[in-house]
C-alpha cells in the first residue's frame, strides 16, 4: 500500500514519540501521536545531565568502540551488542542533528563542551547546565510542529492507552481514551508504543512523573506482549525524598567533581573513593548504589568543592532547585541523599528492529527493553530514546508497503460505545498501595529470596475476581516483577542478591516474562558474546 | 497541618459550577497544594451528604515543577500546585480555580490546545539549520514550560485574538537565538504578527512564571531582533551568546 494511505500510531509523545513521529513524517508516513498529555509534561524533560556521543571533541582521543565497551560493561553484558553497537555509531549523527535543530549545548567559543559522567572514563556527554531533557524536548516539539502543519502528524495530547485491538488473533491498532471528551475510539494501524517507564508500579518512589502509571506497560502485559528483565530497576544513587516523589541530584554533580563521603567516627569517610580510587564517585549507578545500600549510614554529597564558575555556567539550575526544595544551598553544605527508584532498564522486549512478538507492534525509549542491559549508563537514557524512536520508525516505514495488506489495517478510527467507567474506588485504592508496598519491599536495592517470596504473597493475596481488569493487569505485572527477581539467583547491575552475591556466566541472559494461557511463565535468551577489547 | 480545601467544580465543560470542600491534614511540613490534591478523597469531604463522590480532576506530571501540568488558581493566584507548599499560605482556607483564560474541561483541568495551536500558526519551527551561537537566550527560551500562567496574567490575551503572548514568545525567541539568515524574515513577520503587535508591555508575566524566564530580557533582545532589524546587536556574533 502506498504510504499516504496508512496512518502509524504512536503511543507517548516524550522523546521517543517525538522521534518517531519526525522520522516517519520525514519519509511521508502519516502519524498519529497519541500521549496523556502534551510533550511538555513527559518525562524527557526531566532528564538532566546530558547526552552521550563520541564527538571526540576534549582532545581525549575518544572512539565509538569505547563507547560500545563502556555501555556493554556498565549494563554487565546483558544488551545485546548488535544493538548496543547500532546505538554508540549513531551517537554522533543524533547529536549532531539535535545542534541543528537549535539545541543550546554547552560550548565555549563556538565549541562544543563535553563532560564527565558515570561509568565512562572519557567525557562523552554533551549538555545544557543540568537541564538537557528540556532542551531536547523543546527543539523536537518544534521539528514535529512543522510536520502538524504539513498534516503528517496528528496530535492526540489528552489521550490514554486503552488496550491493544485484536482481529482474528492478529494487531488491529489500539483503543484510546479521550480524557476530556470522555470517548473511547479505535485507531487502526500499525502501533509503536513509546510510553515510557513504569513508575506507578513504585508510586510515590521514583524520580519520575506521575503520568507514567504503568497502566500501559500492565495491559500490554497481560495481552500476551513478551516483557524482557524486569528485575532490573535503577536505583540512582543521589537522590532525596520530597513530598509526593524523589528529587534526583543529576549526576552531572559528580561528572563537575562532586564528592560522596559518610561520617565514621567523628571522621569523613569518602567511601567511593577508598574502595574505588579517584574515579570511586563516576562508577556506574548500580555499584555506587550497592554501595550505599551496604553503609548503613547516611551518605552526603559534596559539592562545597565547585567553583563559582562550574556553578553558574554549568549546574546553575540543579543549585536553584535544591535550594528550592530542600532549603540547603549545595554550595554551602553538603546534601544528604540516597538511592531511589530512577530508571527501568527492562520492558518491552524488542528485537534490532525494535518489533515486539507481536507483529506490527513495536516499542522504543524506557518502556522498551533494549540498549540498557543491567544497568543504564548516565548520558545514554536520552540517546537511547532519541535512536530507538528512529530505529522503530524506520523499520516501519521499510515495511510500510505491506501495511493494508490483510495483515494489518492501513488506517481508520472508529468510536465506540463508552463503557462506563466507574471511578476508582477507595478500595482500589487500597489494593494499589500495598501492591507498591510489596513491590518496593521485594524489589529493594538488597534483595533476598525470603523478601521478595513475602513479596510476592503478598501481592497474589491482593488478587479478586471481581476486580477492574485494569487492576488485574496491575497486579500480574507486579507479580512478573518479583518473580524475575526471585528466579535470577545472582548478582548482576542492578540486581542485587545478598543471598547470591556473584555474578554467575551462566546468569548472562535475558529474562523473558510472558502470559500464556492465563500464566506467567518466565523463559530465558542467550546474548550474544561481546567482542574482546 | 490543617486546611481546608475550597474547590470550584464542575463536571464537564457545559455543567453548572459548583464548589466542595476537603479537609486535608498532614504531618509533611512541605506538603504542596499537589500534594493535598494527591491524597484527598471521599473520606476528606466535609459535606459528605452532598451525593455520590466524584475524585477531584486535575492535571499534574512532574511534582517539580519542571512540567507545567499543574497551573491552577490558588486563593486568587494564578500558580503551579506543586510549586506552592501550603504552609505558605495564610489561613486555613485554600480556594483553588481553574486557570481562566481557557475552557474548562472538569473541575480544575483546562484545555490548554490554543497555546500549541498558536505556535502552529506562527510557524515555530526552524526550517533550516541552526547557525547557533547564543546559547544562552536558547538556553532560557528552551525552559518555558507552555503551563499557560503568563498567559493567565497578561491583560491583552484571550483565546482566539491572535496574540500569543509569552507563551508564543520563548518558543520564536529560540529560534532567534539559532536563526539562520535565511529565516530572519518571515521569522520576523511572525514574531511580530504573534507577539510584538499584541504585547501591551505590562511585564505581568515577568514575575508569574514558574521557570523563572527573564522574560524582560528575552523580549529585548527579540525585540531588537525581529522589530528593530539588529540581529548582530540581539543574538551577538558567533561566539559570545550571552542574555546580558
Amino acid at each position: 500500500m502506498d504510504a499516504s494511505d496508512v496512518k502509524i500510531n504512536i503511543i507517548g509523545a516524550g522523546l521517543a514519540g517525538l522521534s518517531a513521529a519526525k522520522t516517519l513524517a520525514q519519509s511521508g508516513v502519516h502519524v498519529r501521536l497519541i500521549s496523556y498529555q502534551h510533550s511538555e509534561r513527559a518525562q524527557s524533560n526531566l532528564a538532566e545531565g546530558g547526552i552521550n556521543a563520541v564527538m571526540n571533541v576534549m582532545g581525549e582521543n575518544d572512539r565509538i568502540e569505547y563507547h560500545f565497551q563502556d555501555t556493554g560493561k556498565g549494563g554487565c553484558f546483558l544488551a545485546d551488542p548488535e544493538m548496543v553497537r547500532g546505538l554508540t555509531q549513531a551517537a554522533p549523527g543524533i547529536v549532531s542533528e539535535l545542534a541543528d535543530l537549535g539545541v543550546p549545548f554547552h560550548r565555549e567559543k563556538g565549541r562544543l563542551i563535553q563532560r564527565n559522567f558515570g561509568g565512562q572514563k572519557l567525557k562523552r556527554t554533551a549538555y545544557a547546565r543540568s537541564s538537557t531533557g528540556k532542551v531536547l524536548v523543546s527543539a523536537m516539539i518544534d521539528a514535529v510542529r512543522r510536520y502538524e502543519a504539513e498534516g503528517f502528524v496528528e496530535r492526540f495530547a489528552h489521550h490514554t492507552f486503552e488496550r491493544l485491538l485484536f482481529e482474528n488473533g492478529r494487531l488491529a491498532g489500539a483503543r484510546i481514551y479521550d480524557r476530556f471528551r470522555k470517548e473511547e475510539f479505535d485507531c487502526r494501524g500499525p502501533v509503536i508504543m513509546a510510553c515510557g517507564g513504569m513508575n506507578g508500579m513504585f508510586e510515590g518512589a521514583t524520580t519520575g512523573t506521575l503520568a507514567n502509571t504503568g497502566q500501559a506497560a500492565a495491559v500490554l502485559f497481560s495481552q500476551g506482549v513478551r516483557f524482557g528483565n524486569l528485575e532490573f530497576l535503577q536505583y540512582h544513587p543521589t537522590t532525596v525524598e520530597i513530598s509526593g516523589k524523589r528529587l534526583l541530584i543529576s549526576e552531572a554533580a559528580r561528572g563537575e567533581g562532586g564528592r560522596l563521603f559518610c561520617m565514621k567516627n567523628g571522621a569523613r569517610c569518602y567511601f567511593m573513593e577508598e574502595k574505588y580510587g579517584e574515579r570511586g564517585n563516576l562508577m556506574p549507578r548500580d555499584v555506587i548504589s550497592r554501595e550505599m545500600a551496604l553503609l548503613n549510614e547516611q551518605a552526603y554529597l559534596d559539592l562545597t568543592v565547585l567553583d563559582r564558575a562550574t556553578w553558574e555556567k554549568k549546574l546553575s539550575d540543579l543549585r536553584e532547585e535544591v535550594i528550592h526544595y530542600l532549603g540547603i544551598d549545595p554550595a554551602a553544605e553538603p546534601v544528604p541523599v540516597s538511592p531511589g527508584i530512577h530508571y527501568f532498564m527492562g520492558g518491552i522486549l524488542v528485537d534490532r528492529d525494535h518489533r515486539t512478538n507481536i507483529p506490527w507492534l513495536y516499542a522504543a525509549g524506557e518502556c522498551a527493553c533494549a540498549y540498557h542491559g543491567a544497568n543504564r549508563l548516565g548520558g545514554n537514557s536520552l540517546l537511547g530514546a532519541i535512536y530507538g524512536g528512529k530505529r522503530a520508525a524506520e523499520s516501519l516505514a521499510a515495511a510500510i508497503h505491506e501495511v493494508g495488506s490483510g495483515e494489518i489495517p492501513a488506517d481508520g478510527t472508529v468510536s465506540v460505545a463508552a463503557a462506563a467507567r466507574a471511578a476508582e474506588t477507595g478500595d482500589e485504592n487500597v489494593v494499589h498501595a500495598r501492591m507498591v508496598r510489596a513491590l518496593l519491599k521485594g524489589m529493594e536495592p538488597l534483595r533476598t529470596e525470603e523478601r521478595m517470596r513475602e513479596a510476592l504473597e503478598e501481592v497474589i493475596s491482593l488478587k479478586a475476581p471481581d476486580q477492574p481488569e485494569t487492576m488485574k493487569a496491575s497486579l500480574l505485572l507486579a507479580e512478573a516483577i518479583l518473580r524475575c527477581g526471585l528466579e535470577r539467583k545472582e548478582t548482576r547491575g542492578a540486581h542485587t542478591r545478598l543471598d547470591y552475591p556473584k555474578t554467575d556466566e551462566n546468569w548472562r541472559k535475558t529474562t523473558v516474562a510472558q502470559m500464556t494461557d492465563g500464566r506467567i511463565g518466565i523463559t530465558y535468551e542467550k546474548i550474544a558474546p561481546y567482542p574482546a577489547p | 497541618m490543617r486546611k481546608l480545601l475550597h474547590i470550584l467544580r464542575r463536571e464537564s465543560a457545559g455543567s453548572a459550577p459548583y464548589w466542595e470542600d476537603f479537609l486535608y491534614e498532614s504531618q509533611d511540613e512541605a506538603a504542596t497544594v499537589a500534594t493535598a490534591l494527591q491524597s484527598i478523597g471521599a473520606e476528606n469531604r466535609v459535606d459528605s451528604g452532598s451525593g455520590a463522590f466524584r475524585p477531584v480532576a486535575w492535571e499534574s506530571s512532574c511534582l517539580q515543577r519542571r512540567c507545567g501540568a499543574c497551573a491552577m488558581v490558588i486563593n486568587s493566584h494564578p500558580a503551579m500546585a506543586c510549586d506552592t507548599r501550603l504552609r505558605d499560605l495564610a489561613g486555613e482556607r485554600v480556594t483553588l480555580e481553574p486557570l481562566g483564560k481557557f475552557p474548562v474541561v472538569e473541575d480544575l483541568i483546562v484545555d490548554r490546545t490554543v497555546m500549541m495551536e498558536n505556535l502552529k500558526r506562527l510557524s515555530v519551527w526552524l526550517s533550516e539549520k541552526a547557525d547557533p551561537g547564543a546559547e544562552d537566550m536558547a538556553f532560557e527560551a528552551s525552559r518555558c514550560l507552555q503551563c499557560g500562567l503568563c498567559l493567565e496574567v497578561c491583560p491583552n490575551f484571550a483565546p482566539g485574538l491572535g496574540f500569543g503572548g509569552m507563551a508564543a514568545m520563548n518558543p520564536i525567541a529560540r529560534l532567534i537565538a539559532n536563526s539562520p539568515q535565511q529565516m530572519r524574515k518571515s521569522l520576523a513577520k511572525n514574531y511580530m504578527r504573534g507577539v510584538y503587535s499584541g504585547c501591551g508591555k505590562s511585564l505581568a508575566c515577568r514575575d508569574i512564571c514558574p521557570a523563572e524566564i527573564d522574560m524582560e530580557k528575552l523580549l529585548a533582545r527579540s525585540n531588537a531582533a525581529a522589530v528593530w532589524g539588529r540581529w548582530k546587536a540581539a543574538v551577538g556574533s558567533r561566539d559570545q551568546g550571552h542574555i546580558d
